[in-house]
C-alpha cells in the first residue's frame, strides 16, 4: 500500500530517498508529527489499559469494602447480565437502522439537490441546520415538541389525520430515538452523497440516456457503482458517531423505558456514576472495546481500500 | 417538451421537499421561543400569537451567561491547540511523507472509532485525583483529544492538494522549510484550516458526555440546559428559547463551514 501511494505522488523535494536516512534524519523528520502523537497516545492509550487493569477489581463505592483483584467476577457478571446482552442488541439495532435511514434518505434528497431549481443552495443550507444544532438542545426540545402525546406535533398529525395519538416515547421509545438520531445524522449523509453525484460520469449517463435506458437502469448501473466509496465512507463515519449515541439517550428516554433505549455506552455510564460499580463498568468498558474493535476492524479495511484507490488515481 | 416541464417541477418540490423536513423541526423551535408557555402547549400548533421575549430573558436570568463564556473559552483553546498541534502533525503525513505517514494516519483515525465511554472511568480516576474534576481545564484537553484526529484528517488531505510543483519550486529557489510553510503551505490550506477549526469549534461546543460525567458547576452549555429544566413545569417554550441561542452560533459556523468541510471529509481520496 505504501509504494502505490508514493508512486501516486511524487517524492517530495525535502525527502531523500529513505535508505540513504541515518536514525537521527529520521527522527527529526518525524519532529512535527510527535506532539500530536504522544498526545493522542497518552489520552487514549492509557485511559484503556488502566479500564482493563480497574475491570479485574472489586471496585464499587457504595458497596464499600476492599478493593482488590477478583478473579474475573466481573466479567461474570457482565456476560451473565440480561441488561448488558439487551444493551447491546439495542446498541446495533439503534446503529445499523438509523445508518442506513441515514443513507437512504440522505442519499433521495440529494439526487433531488443535484439538479438545478429556483432556491437550490439555500434549502441546501437549510436541510444540513440539523446537524450543526447542539444535540442536547434539540433533543430536549424534540422531546417535548415533537414527540409528546398531548402537546406534540406528532401527536397533532396524527390526530389530524384521524389516528389514534402514539406516545412514541413510552410507546416505541427506541423507535423514537431512532427517527430523532436519523434527522440529526442524515444531513452529514446527504453532503457526501451530493459531493459524489456531482462527480458522476456526465458522459456515459448521456450515452446512456441516448441508447434509451431508463432512469432505474442508469441509476443502478452508472450512479449506484460511482456512488458506492461515497456510500462505503458515509456509513463509516455515521456508525462511528452513532455507536456512541449518549446525549441523546441521557435526555430523550434517559436509557428507559425499562432499559429499553440503553446503549452500551449508556450502561456504561450508568454503571459507573449512577451505580459507583466502577470494576463492573469497566469491564462493560472492555467488552465494548473489544466489540467495537471486532466491528470497526472491517471498516478499517474499507478505508485502506480507499487509501489505495487514492493512489491508483 | 412537456414531461421535461414536469420533470424539473417534481425535482424541484422534491429537493425542497426534503429540505424543509430536514429543517422543519429548528424552524418549529425558533417559532415556539417566541411563544408563552400557554400558546406553546396548545394541542395544535398555534402559528398565530403575540411573540414574545420573555422565554430569552428568563434564560438570561437564570444564569446562561457564565455557562456561555465557559463554552467560548473551551472551544477557543481546544481549537487553537488542536490546530497548533495538528499543522505539523498533518504536514509530516502529507508534505514530508515520513516513513510509517499511513500507520501513524490509521491510529489517529482509529482513535475515533474506540468507544469513549471505554476510557470514562481512569479518566475520571486520574482527574480526580489531580484535581481537575469540575474544571475547565480537563475538558480542554479532552476536546483536544477528541477533536484532533480529525483535524490531522482534514488538514492532511489540504495539504495533498497542494500541488507538487509549488512546493518543489519554492525548495529550489533555496527557501528554509519553516519558510515553506509560512509563506506558501499555510497561505494555500488556510480556506481549510478555517472550516477545519469551525468544525472543531462546533463539536467542541456540543460535547456533552465529558461535561456532564467530568464537570458539575463550572462547566458548558450543554450542562446548562440539563440544569435549566425544571420537570413537571411547562417548559417547551423555555427550551426552544435557550436551544435557539445556544444553537445559533454553531448553525451560523455549520453553514460557513458547509463546502469544504465534505472536500476535507472525504480524504482528497474520492473525487
Amino acid at each position: 500500500m505504501m509504494s502505490t501511494l508514493t508512486k501516486a505522488r511524487p517524492e517530495p523535494a525535502e525527502q531523500a530517498p529513505s535508505g540513504d536516512l541515518s536514525r537521527a534524519d529520521r527522527w527529526r523528520l518525524r519532529g512535527p508529527l510527535l506532539p500530536a502523537l504522544v498526545f493522542t497516545l497518552v489520552l487514549t492509550q492509557i485511559p484503556f489499559v488502566l479500564t482493563i487493569f480497574y475491570s479485574f477489581r472489586r471496585w464499587n463505592l457504595l458497596a464499600g469494602g476492599e478493593q482488590g483483584f477478583n478473579w474475573g467476577r466481573n466479567y461474570v457478571d457482565v456476560f451473565t447480565d440480561p441488561i448488558f446482552w439487551k444493551s447491546i442488541l439495542n446498541t446495533l439495532l439503534i446503529t445499523g437502522v438509523s445508518t442506513i435511514a441515514c443513507i437512504v434518505f440522505g442519499l433521495l434528497v440529494a439526487m433531488a439537490l443535484n439538479h438545478s431549481f429556483p432556491g437550490r443552495g439555500f434549502a441546501r443550507t437549510l436541510a444540513i441546520t440539523p446537524f450543526f444544532a447542539m444535540p442536547v438542545a434539540v433533543t430536549l426540545f424534540w422531546r417535548s415538541a415533537m414527540f409528546d402525546p398531548t402537546f406534540g406535533f406528532f401527536g397533532f398529525v396524527s390526530r389530524t389525520l384521524g389516528l389514534p395519538s402514539v406516545s412514541w416515547l413510552s410507546d416505541y421509545p427506541l423507535v423514537a430515538l431512532i427517527i430523532l438520531l436519523t434527522w440529526r445524522f442524515c444531513p452529514f449523509a446527504l453532503l457526501i452523497m451530493l459531493a459524489g453525484l456531482q462527480g458522476a460520469p456526465q458522459d456515459q449517463l448521456e450515452a446512456a440516456q441516448v441508447d434509451g435506458a431508463g432512469w432505474l437502469s442508469r441509476f443502478r448501473y452508472i450512479v449506484l457503482p460511482h456512488l458506492r466509496p461515497f456510500i462505503e465512507l458515509a456509513s463509516l463515519l455515521l456508525a462511528m458517531n452513532l455507536i456512541q449515541t449518549f446525549g441523546e439517550i441521557a435526555l430523550l428516554t434517559a436509557g428507559g423505558p425499562a432499559y429499553a433505549t440503553t446503549n452500551i455506552t449508556f450502561y456504561i455510564y450508568l454503571k459507573a456514576f449512577n451505580a459507583f460499580d466502577f470494576g463492573f463498568a469497566s469491564a462493560l468498558g472492555v467488552v465494548s472495546l473489544v466489540l467495537t474493535i471486532a466491528l470497526v476492524s472491517p471498516a478499517l479495511r474499507l478505508l485502506s481500500g480507499i487509501f489505495q484507490a487514492e493512489g491508483r488515481r | 417538451m412537456t414531461t421535461k416541464l414536469l420533470k424539473s417541477i417534481g425535482i424541484a418540490v422534491g429537493g425542497w421537499a426534503g429540505s424543509l423536513v430536514l429543517f422543519f423541526p429548528i424552524a418549529y423551535m425558533v417559532l415556539k421561543s417566541f411563544q408563552t408557555e400557554i400558546d406553546a402547549a396548545t394541542p395544535s400548533p398555534k402559528l398565530i400569537f403575540t411573540p414574545t421575549l420573555a422565554n430569552y430573558a428568563e434564560a438570561i436570568s437564570a444564569g446562561v451567561g457564565p455557562y456561555a463564556v465557559n463554552s467560548i473559552v473551551v472551544v477557543v483553546l481546544s481549537t487553537l491547540i488542536v490546530l497548533v498541534l495538528a499543522v505539523p502533525a498533518a504536514y509530516a503525513l502529507s508534505i514530508r511523507q515520513i516513513d510509517k505517514a499511513q500507520d501513524a494516519l490509521f491510529f489517529f483515525i482509529s482513535t475515533k472509532m474506540m468507544p469513549i465511554a471505554a476510557g470514562i472511568i481512569p479518566v475520571y480516576v486520574v482527574a480526580s485525583a489531580l484535581g481537575l474534576l469540575n474544571t475547565l481545564t480537563v475538558l480542554v484537553i479532552m476536546h483536544i483529544g477528541m477533536n484532533l484526529p480529525l483535524a490531522i484528517w482534514m488538514i492532511r488531505s489540504f495539504m495533498q492538494e497542494i500541488p507538487f510543483e509549488v512546493l518543489e519550486a519554492a525548495s529550489v529557489d533555496g527557501a528554509s522549510g519553516r519558510r515553506v510553510m509560512f509563506s506558501i503551505i499555510l497561505p494555500l490550506v488556510r480556506p481549510g484550516l478555517a472550516s477545519t477549526a469551525l468544525l472543531c469549534a462546533v463539536f467542541s461546543w456540543n460535547e456533552y458526555f465529558y461535561a456532564v460525567n467530568l464537570t458539575t458547576s463550572k462547566s458548558t452549555l450543554p450542562l446548562f440546559l440539563q440544569k435549566f429544566l425544571s420537570f413537571g413545569e411547562l417548559y417547551t417554550a423555555h427550551v426552544a428559547a435557550v436551544a435557539t441561542l445556544v444553537s445559533l452560533p454553531v448553525i451560523i459556523a455549520g453553514w460557513l463551514a458547509q463546502k469544504s468541510l465534505v472536500r476535507g471529509l472525504l480524504f482528497g481520496a474520492v473525487k
